[in-house]
């Protein structure tokens, strides 16, 4: 039996190796149509984002709010709650900072933590209200919480179109942030700034209660058996509402830190994706926030690949689309490779089962 | 020897199938079954014989061996090619739809049809006609809910024979059956083999085996350890083929010493959303160092009973206490501190998680401790020795306590559960068919096991549908039809199956006072 587990891991690293490898071919192939210099393209594609400081500073740009939201699902989906709704704990969770950050002055070591808690509050109160509904009325957090990402980016906007907007800005965009606010930067010629440490401290501390407290016990035993939890004594409906307001309340976190670290003032005008990016962080990473840097770091090498190559070359940046839905289905695919994996595990009971014969043989 | 092939209507040749998770269910099997005959399959739970005959069902695919038919070879590639054939399955459990009819039900999937409309008279007319031909009365037109079980698995042997087959596979048809309900059966499978018909019989019940069947064949660990005729072998030796020593099949115990009482249930009432009562009126009492027996033919009110007591179900109406202290508001972790362990009848869906590893599973209800936090975080080596002390002492046979549950035999999950729940230092032990579908050498251990902690002064309930265990491991027995309490028994010495057979039919009924024994302060 020691084998078949091997068998099974084996094939988690394969299939999503494999995922990757089919993706990239299928964008080889796209480009060498559409691009009159395909090597060229495809170099500027995966090489290029390693070509200068500033361009893999912007890689861990991308990467920073990603580390919140992945952790943040990860949290939610290991109890098999489906909650789409990080995408708006995010985008409100950064409005909530930016008001804070446009009106109140706060002392400077002191204004940033408000900000960021205030943010991570109302993140916490967006995952919560689809938990509440599918405890209290069975409403599946699916649709629900999709619904309430609407609801976010037009309450989000409302807020900063008619409260704190900025007149004098140009565009459509809140005052600007108050020096004591804003987070440092931590190198210079890069934007990569202090949020990067807060998300890995995230990802460590998501991690750590996942993986290795009663609270993460709870949630995954829940997950893969609710009746089992229930059975057992969990409490089954406080632990799956309170997995979605933590989940919710990291996704704000994140919106708040990605604004104070990236921006100088609000000026999203619709959903940035950064919490749909979480949902595909954290199924790469299978729901453990170990996995999740990798996964994180990975898609935005890609975005910011699929950025340079649409700046150098003549393929447009869609491309990166492509390749996230190839990987994200083949990844999920339950069934991809069963196949060839039933023919191994079934080869090594076989060969297993011959040696216990042989043994047998021998011994009589 | 053109004979000797005819001589077979069906041969199985070196089966051997494996399945995903790397069980070998069937190592080179052969199976010979000839015309007329009713052949045996016998075997411990998990000894292969459902996997042989699902493959020979068309239900799963063999990865070696061919299936020899009529004298030719055949590929069963789905359950409708196998009935194509002539080859038809009674399953465990039914699959019958309940809200239909029994006519409807025969023709599920052959419906005769009028100008392209289902033809229900027909539907009646067909089932009336193949019931008369073979003796087996029905009326076409009772819903399938409302029939006992004994003629819920008579449609289903009516509506294989309603698709011309000649070889029958009956899967432990004899499981959810009283004794009285098994013998009618029997009569008609030998009116069957009369009548020509091939029947296999699936069963790990000796007695059964040797009043019905011609010749067997004996399973162990997927293989054949046997092949004989059922006159040449006594019990014992078909029981030595099966399990591959000998067994003991009684069970050694003093005589209870009782104290106390534990838990009391009074007046217990539970209605499903039907408005039909499963458990009406159900009043009893359990002492410290006493076994109280619930026997009954499943879905009588006892899943519901042992759902109410462990605060798994909401109750409606009636008092539950435990020493004295009405329990029935309390959260399930409430109930388990205070030291009500519950072995539940489903353990895939409730005892265990099949995805986390045993340790997972043997801590579900103590993680949270005090005694196995450190610094806010699991202490991993005070779970891991609990983990390995478990597996020792409860024989679970594992690759390593972070083996997943799904790999592990049945009689071994079983293991896991009753070593969690027994390791909680239980008062009250509610024990659902703690021993069902798993292996002999696993429900001795269990039950002994059982015995030891009411010698100890736990109190138990031992629920189960098999006969012989409740009424040899229970000091004391209750019998349930229907939702409520048709006999008391304070003493299950000189008790017979056929005695308890008779009230779990509801043949017989106990009066009030005489059940009112089981009450006591």
């Amino acid at each position: 039996m020691n084998k078949v587990i091997k068998i099974e891991n084996q094939f988690r690293v394969i299939r999503v190796a494999l995922s990757i490898a089919i993706a990239l071919a299928i964008a080889f192939l796209i480009i060498s149509f559409v691009s009159n210099d395909p090597l060229f393209t495809m170099y500027n594609f995966i090489i290029g984002p390693f070509t200068s400081i500033n361009r893999i500073g912007n890689i861990i740009e991308v990467m920073t709010p990603l580390l919140f939201t992945a952790v943040g699902v990860c949290i939610m989906y290991s109890a098999n709650q489906i909650n789409m709704a990080s995408e708006g704990a995010f985008f409100l969770g950064g409005v909530a900072t930016a008001y804070i950050a446009v009106t109140y002055s706060i002392p400077a070591g002191l204004h940033p933590v408000v900000a960021i808690l205030a943010g991570g509050i109302v993140g916490a109160f967006i995952c919560g209200i689809p938990a509440l509904m599918y405890v209290k009325f069975k409403a599946l957090p699916v649709v629900s919480s999709l619904m309430i990402n609407y609801v976010c980016l037009y309450l989000g906007l409302f807020i900063i179109n008619y409260i704190i907007r900025d007149p004098e800005a140009g565009y459509m965009a809140s005052y600007k942030f108050i020096k004591t606010a804003v987070l440092p930067d931590l190198f210079s010629r890069t934007n990569v700034h202090f949020g990067l440490i807060i998300g890995l401290a995230i990802v460590f501390i998501g991690y750590l209660y996942l993986m290795k407290s009663k609270w993460g016990y709870s949630i995954r035993m829940i997950g893969k058996n609710p009746n089992f939890a229930k059975y057992s004594g969990i409490n089954v409906p406080a632990v799956i509402i309170g997995c979605q307001l933590l989940g919710g309340f990291i996704a704000g976190i994140g919106g708040a830190v990605e604004q104070l670290g990236m921006y100088t003032r609000f000026q999203y005008q619709k959903l940035p994706g950064h919490g749909f990016d979480g949902v595909m962080i954290a199924i790469l990473a299978r729901y453990n926030p170990k996995y999740v840097p990798l996964a994180a770091f990975f898609l935005a090498y890609i975005r910011v690949g699929a950025d340079v190559m649409a700046r150098t070359s003549d393929v447009p940046v869609e491309i990166v689309s492509i390749i996230q839905a190839v990987i994200i289905i083949f990844v999920a695919s339950e069934r991809f490779l069963e196949g060839w994996k039933l023919k191994k595990i079934v080869k090594s009971t076989k060969e297993a089962f011959v040696e216990e014969e042989d043994n047998a043989v021998k011994e009589a | 020897m053109n004979n000797v092939k005819d001589e077979y209507i069906l041969s199985m040749e070196n089966i051997t199938k494996i399945y995903g998770n790397g069980f070998m269910a069937n190592k080179n099997v052969n199976l010979r079954v000839k015309k007329g005959e009713i052949h045996a399959l016998i075997g411990e739970n998990g000894a292969g014989k459902s996997t042989l005959m699902k493959v020979l069902f068309g239900q799963e695919q063999p990865e070696e061996g061919k299936i020899i038919y009529k004298g030719k070879e055949v590929k069963i590639t789905n359950p409708l090619v196998a009935l194509d054939h002539g080859i038809g399955m009674v399953h465990q459990h039914f699959m019958l739809a309940p809200s239909l009819t029994v006519a409807e039900n025969m023709v599920l999937g052959i419906e005769p049809k009028n100008k392209g409309f289902f033809d229900y008279a027909e539907a009646v007319r067909l089932t009336s006609e193949v019931s008369k031909k073979y003796n087996l009365p029905i009326d076409p037109n009772a819903k399938v809910k409302d029939l006992p079980v004994g003629y819920k698995q008579r449609v289903e042997i009516l509506k294989i024979l309603l698709r011309g087959v000649d070889v029958l596979i009956l899967d432990e048809p004899t499981a959810v059956l009283t004794p009285q309900e098994t013998d009618e059966l029997f009569v008609q499978l030998r009116e069957l083999r009369k009548q020509g018909y091939t029947i296999i019989f699936i069963s790990h019940k000796l007695k059964e085996v040797k009043s019905l069947c011609d010749n067997l064949t004996v399973l162990r660990n997927g293989r054949v350890t046997g092949i004989a005729s059922v006159a040449d072998l006594s019990e014992q030796d078909i029981s030595r083929l099966m399990v591959g020593r000998d067994v003991s099949l009684t069970i050694e115990k003093d005589s209870p010493k009782t104290k106390k009482t534990v838990l009391k249930v009074r007046n217990l009432t539970y209605k499903n959303s039907d408005n039909k009562a499963l458990v009406s009126n159900v009043s009893f009492s359990i002492r410290e160092g006493e076994i109280l027996g619930i026997a009954g033919v499943e879905g009588n009110g006892q899943r519901e009973i042992s759902a109410l007591i462990t605060g798994l179900e909401e109750k409606q109406s009636g008092d539950i206490y435990l020493f004295d202290e009405e329990i029935s508001s309390q959260s399930i972790r409430k109930l388990r501190e205070k030291g009500v362990s519950h072995i539940s009848e489903d353990r895939m869906t409730f005892g265990t998680v099949a995805d986390a590893s045993v340790e997972e599973n043997l801590i579900s209800d103590r993680f949270y401790k005090k005694e196995f936090n450190k610094n806010g975080l699991l202490d991993a080596k005070k779970i891991a020795d609990l983990s390995n002390k478990l597996i020792k002492e409860y024989l679970v046979k594992c690759d390593s306590k972070n083996a997943e549950i799904k790999t592990l035999s049945g009689g071994n999950i079983q293991k896991v559960v009753a070593a969690r729940e027994f390791s909680a230092n239980p008062k009250l032990i509610i024990a659902n068919q703690p021993t069902r579908g798993i292996d002999v050498g696993a429900s001795e251990f269990i039950r002994k096991k059982l015995i030891s902690l009411r010698d100890k002064g736990s109190a138990v309930l031992l629920i189960s549908a098999d006969l012989t265990e409740v009424i040899t491991v229970s000091d004391s027995l209750l019998v349930m039809n229907e939702g409520k309490i048709v006999a008391y028994f304070d003493d299950t010495n000189d008790l017979t199956e056929e005695t308890v057979g008779e009230y779990m039919l509801g043949i017989k009924h106990q009066t009030a006072e005489e059940i009112g024994g089981c009450c006591y302060e």
